[in-house]
């Protein structure tokens, strides 16, 4: 019998629930640091991201008008799915050059940032929520609401931990996301679709897309149709292109650089609140 | 009437059309496209809580299909119910955009001759300068193909100088058969248009659908030198769509058909994509729908 060829996987986008490959057709080749395996990664287009966003926008209503404690929920199920690949993520860690105890620690992380923010889910509306002193007869209260879209920039140096730190608290706070995955350590973002893919998040909530960062900023900075941008570096070209292309549709330009997201400083829930919007309402009392 | 029925190759309109719709249009092409989809709309609203102030509103936008980008064309018509006709004559006066009305017992055409013929005469005396009419499907699909154009011919004659567009419903005539021979029996009786769908029935306007009476048009004009227009109607509502059916127009009709006077679209949510895809084409950013009118 002839000797079995192991099927490998094709690394693809992720887009609206799907996972097509670039329309573009072109592809970038990824070496690991050992030189030892070699995977062709999408170089995704400005159009992938267009369509991506077109996924986003139609996806939002239906989440944002989830009940918190749904979507707590759901980011509770993506932490288990998460855990039940552990070895899969193991391998694609090291793949990346990381040590088999950073890698363990990373994936740890990851879970656990998950479940953290599945927790803050149905309490951060509480926290952000106020009553305001009027001099008038009405009651005067704020409260936080989700911004809609939002592009993201995950962080070049981590794969898994960096894009969950970035995804999760965006989502929690009932936007749909686009998110541009590490250019130089793009295998577990990939994977990590495969995660949400089977965790109940409607498709098109998120988005993932692998690419060149410095092909697609621009467009991620001033789509129209996207109402927030995280950015994650410290590049101050790129962070002025963001703030700049932001001013056109003024969406709120958010900029994390020199985060270690292994901490656990690289989670707290004024993330959720950096793609939220206050909503003010005077109702009238005592009439 | 001779019933001499062409017998349609679905696979082969299917792969037609694969091959048409293929084409790339790209930059200059694009833009110019796309303003002339603009100029081939007939901006239509067709609800049962349609108002006059909607009406007005919607005049409007067709008058000013998105005033910060100067030199854009206005649409062709706007298409409304009887009732709103001279509410919408009084709102385009001056404007050169023609009004537009369904009549005929739209959608299901299920009325008698006399009724039909009434609607008609008083969406022609509110000054509506183009009729939309439905045929009957129901007696076109019990084989009665002079009923169908004995009604077409009298509809014509009620309309005066007003044009007449008449509405197949290929969604209801099941194959793509009828949909030809219904094509030339309302060439025959004297339609200056044939549409598609009224909208209110799914599948509306598919590109095969298109594709067939198209070539009816050709067929008809070759044999008797006269230009029928066309009007896909219903489910179009992206611009790439539009930009694929002027393609399709081009290379079955040719040149001549690329005017508003002989190929229209029919729709509510056209306009707005594509004036998101002229505005990203000046300025390289994606739109949203944002920032454009409603209606």
């Amino acid at each position: 019998m002839s000797k079995r060829e192991n099927i490998k996987k094709t690394y693809k986008l992720y887009i609206g629930g799907k996972f097509p490959r670039t329309e573009s057709g072109r592809y970038v080749k990824w070496i690991d640091p050992k030189n030892s395996t070699a995977v062709n990664i999408c170089r995704g287009s400005r159009k992938d991201f267009r369509n991506a966003v077109v996924s986003a926008r139609s996806a939002f209503s239906g989440w944002c008008s989830k009940t918190a404690y749904n979507r707590s929920q759901i980011l509770y199920r993506i932490g288990e799915m998460l855990e039940g690949r552990r070895s899969q993520f193991m391998d694609e860690l090291m793949l990346q050059g990381e040590s088999q105890k950073a890698a363990e620690n990373e994936i740890n992380q990851s879970i656990d940032r998950l479940i953290y923010y599945a927790g803050w889910a149905d309490k951060y509306q509480q926290v952000f929520s106020r009553v305001n002193p009027v001099a008038l007869s009405y009651f005067n209260f704020s409260y936080p609401e989700p911004t809609g879209v939002v592009s993201a920039i995950a962080p070049e140096e981590t794969s898994l931990i960096g894009l969950v730190s970035i995804v999760a608290p965006i989502i929690t706070g009932g936007n749909t996301v686009v998110v541009l995955a590490s250019e130089t350590k793009p295998l577990c973002s990939i994977t990590f679709a495969e995660v949400l893919h089977t965790s109940d998040v409607p498709g098109g909530v998120v988005n993932i897309l692998t690419g060149y960062r410095s092909e697609l900023l621009e467009h991620f900075s001033s789509h129209m149709d996207v109402n927030a941008i995280v950015y994650c570096g410290s590049n101050k070209d790129e962070i002025k292109i963001v703030q700049e292309k932001a001013a056109l549709n003024v969406k709120r330009p958010i900029v994390y650089s020199d985060e270690n997201w292994l901490d656990n400083k690289g989670q707290d829930p004024y993330r959720i609140l950096n793609t939220l919007e206050t909503k003010t309402t005077w109702h009238p009392v005592g009439i | 009437m001779e019933t001499f029925l062409h017998r349609i190759d679905e696979v082969g309109a299917q792969e037609r059309v694969a091959r048409l719709f293929s084409r790339s249009i790209k930059k200059e092409s694009k833009i110019n496209a796309l303003r002339t989809i603009l100029s081939m709309i007939d901006l239509t609203t067709l609800e049962g809580k349609d108002s006059p102030g909607k009406v007005k509103q919607l005049c409007y936008k067709a008058a000013h299909l998105h005033d910060q980008f100067p030199h854009l064309p206005t649409v062709a018509a706007i298409c409304v119910y009887p009732t709103m006709v001279s509410a919408a004559k009084t709102a385009l006066e001056g404007t050169g955009i023609k009004v537009a009305s369904v009549a005929t017992a739209f959608p299901s055409g299920m009325t008698s001759l006399e009724f039909k013929l009434e609607e008609v005469r008083m969406v022609v005396d509110a000054g509506a300068d183009e009729v939309d009419m439905v045929i009957s499907r129901g007696k076109f699909l019990r084989g009665e193909y002079q009923y169908v154009s004995d009604e077409i011919a009298r509809v014509k004659e009620a309309c005066g100088k007003s044009h007449l567009k008449v509405i197949l419903e290929t969604g209801e005539l099941v194959t793509l058969d009828n949909v030809r021979f219904a094509s030339e029996i309302a060439m025959e009786a004297g339609a200056d248009f044939i549409k598609t769908s009224t909208g209110k029935v799914t599948p509306a306007a598919t590109p095969p659908v298109v594709l067939v009476m198209l070539e009816a048009i050709r067929d008809y004009y070759k044999q008797t030198g006269k230009k029928i227009g066309m009007k896909p109607a219903g489910g179009i509502s992206k611009a790439k769509l539009a930009v694929q059916y002027l393609v399709m127009v081009r290379e079955t009709l040719g040149q001549d058909w690329l005017t508003a006077d002989l190929f229209r679209f029919g729709a509510s949510s056209l306009a707005n994509d594509v004036l998101m895809q002229i505005v990203k084409q000046s300025t390289g950013v994606y739109q949203s729908a944002n920032y454009f009118s409603i209606d």
